[in-house]
């Protein structure tokens, strides 16, 4: 049995139609990616029990709906944050704090107070009135919130969606952090690619009320049969630990299971969980190791599927020692080079983005 | 100064107005939750016959209630029945009477405050643990605090003010069913006008400060709220 989230949900509400089949891992972050309307937050609502939806629902080996049952909300062990962080005003940030925590038989099950006001850093603001806080600490207080009401899962509605560029790279590390800190299964609902490209260990696309596909994030990314892989924007996400730091020319080597890439700069080396991002557009292939070239970063690959991305690109999955990369080349190039599944080719990357770090 | 019939006049009115609001609160709170929850097809129907007290000439309320309070009327023949007398000229009928009468300067600041808070804080609690019961106590009612001052002080404010329906169903028999604004109008009729001035005074006073206290009090909520 999924000791994760296991969901096959329906409901139909002003005549938009849900139906969605979600599975997740016991841990980890799973971003439901979609556009707005597609129903990822109707999914949310009926998951937490906000929305009567048929079908069934177990979270970490619990049932909590099935044709039997139906758990209603307070019943279920779940933490929600919405998209508006919705305190309550007449309490300040610890009674807040404190509302979930004491009504809560599973209280402590991942966090306990102090835990979460320091994981949170919400220890100056404890006794502020809840009206008097900033949209990020608004969002930081609802988060801690819902963790201490001891959930075992945790669904976050597009957390950094209202804010300001500066408080959603205020929020990001905290965000990361409870990624690496809770062994919980969280769903986080966005519909903006970097946050995707950042948090997600998963990743399930819906559109339509439906899910489309469920699966490890840069699987998903670079399956060809998804939208994603034909964006403007598509690439591949890679998990990579840093390594050397050459002092003199300012390089840092990060490796991956494919090899190893040099960035610019020191990186520093505590840096769990850390990615990059290799946009398809900006690889390009070459038959032979180019030795004259200002290009650092080139990886040896072999071609896994090609496909053709409109009338003049090809796009082209590779495989590097287990991660899948993307290049988009023309058709053009792709016929010179006769280039065909299971052939080895390098891969040329101009320009690699550090996500996080 | 004020004589005897005067002061239980003035007693009866106060105690009127007090247990008439009492019993509104308490019985409103989950006529209005209700109203501000559903969406059922009779809300109109209800929300209509709630602000009718509004509109109506309070002799014609006076009236049909002197009718049903009556020995004869459905209420009357019930309160009969149950061993106790017509309920018409009686404080009880008072009460009755100004339970409708002031029904909707309770409800609708009611309805309107649980209105206000929204579907949203309620599902936080929700999904924090809070059952409905828990949910209604710990945050509903905290939050429509300000509704329910406002909803005291017209209630009871409005009851003072009260003259038809008093004179209709109560009659007007001092020391028993003698209110105030009653107690006025016989002074002035039999031109003692002093007296007429000094209750006249006190009811302005008390219903003036009645509403500057929610205005006062109102505003430094709302202050605390931004």
């Amino acid at each position: 049995m999924n000791t994760g989230l296991s969901a096959q949900l329906r409901l139909i509400n002003n005549g938009f139609s849900l139906d969605a089949t979600l599975n997740t891992p016991d841990n980890g972050i799973t971003v439901l990616f979609g556009a707005s309307g597609t129903g990822k937050t109707t999914l949310l609502r009926a998951i937490a029990g906000l929305e009567k939806s048929t079908g069934s629902l177990s979270v970490g080996g619990e049932i909590w709906q099935d044709e039997h049952t139906c758990l209603p909300a307070h019943k279920r062990a779940c933490g929600y944050v919405f998209q508006e962080a919705n305190l309550f005003t007449h309490m300040n940030v610890r009674s807040n704090l404190q509302y979930g925590y004491t009504r809560s038989e599973h209280a402590e099950y991942c966090i306990n107070f102090e835990h979460a006001t320091e994981l949170l850093t919400l220890n100056k603001l404890l006794d502020r009135p809840s009206t008097q806080l900033s949209g990020g600490e608004r969002k930081r207080v609802a988060i801690a919130q819902a963790l201490l009401s001891g959930p075992k899962l945790l669904l976050l509605d597009e957390p950094l969606a209202s804010l300001d560029a500066r408080h959603k790279s205020e929020l990001m590390p905290f965000l990361e952090r409870l990624h690496s800190e809770l062994d919980i299964p969280i769903i986080y609902v966005s519909h903006a690619p970097d946050e995707v490209a950042q948090l997600a260990d998963y990743l399930a696309l819906m559109d339509g009320g439906r899910i489309l596909a469920t699966g490890a994030m840069n699987e998903i990314l670079t399956r060809f049969d998804l939208p994603v892989a034909h964006d403007a924007d598509a690439g591949a996400v890679l998990s990579v630990t840093p390594g050397d730091h050459d002092t003199q020319y300012n390089l840092t080597t990060l490796n991956f299971s494919g090899g190893s890439l040099l960035v610019p700069g020191r990186i520093d080396t505590d840096c769990e969980n850390m990615r990059v991002r290799i946009m398809a557009r900006d690889v390009s292939l070459t038959l032979q190791r180019q030795t004259n070239t200002s290009i650092l970063n080139i990886v040896s690959t072999t071609v896994i599927e090609l496909s053709n991305d409109g009338a003049a690109q090809t796009l082209v999955k590779l495989d590097a020692g287990g991660t899948a990369l993307l290049a988009r080349i023309t058709c053009k190039s792709a016929a010179a080079m006769n280039i065909t599944t299971g052939m080895k080719l390098y891969a040329q990357i101009k320009s690699v983005a550090l996500l996080n770090g | 100064m004020l004589n005897p019939d005067d002061i239980t006049a003035l007693w009866i009115t106060l105690k009127l107005a007090s247990i008439t609001t009492l019993l509104l609160l308490v019985a409103g709170t989950p006529l209005a939750w209700w109203l501000s929850r559903t969406q059922s097809a009779l809300k109109p129907v209800i929300d209509a016959v709630i602000t009718l007290p509004l509109i109506l000439p309070p002799t014609v309320l006076g009236f049909y209630l002197l009718i049903a309070l009556g020995p004869d009327g459905p209420i009357g023949s019930l309160a009969a029945s149950a061993g106790g007398q017509s309920l018409a000229f009686s404080f009880t009928g008072l009460v009755i009477g100004s339970v409708i009468y002031s029904l909707p300067f309770v409800i609708r600041p009611l309805e309107d405050a649980f209105t206000a808070i929204g579907k949203r804080p309620l599902e936080v609690a929700a999904t924090l643990g809070a059952g409905p019961a828990d949910r209604f106590f710990s945050i509903a009612l905290p939050l429509a605090r300000p509704g329910y001052l406002t909803a005291l002080v017209l209630g009871f404010a409005h009851t003072l003010g009260e003259f038809g329906v008093v004179l209709m169903i109560g009659g007007n028999i001092p020391g028993k069913t003698q209110v105030l604004s009653i107690a006025i109008y016989d002074h002035v009729e039999t031109l003692e006008y002093s007296q007429a001035h000094l209750l006249s005074g006190l009811l302005l006073c008390l219903s003036f400060f009645l509403l500057l206290g929610v205005f006062t009090f109102n505003r430094r909520l709302r202050i605390l709220r931004t």
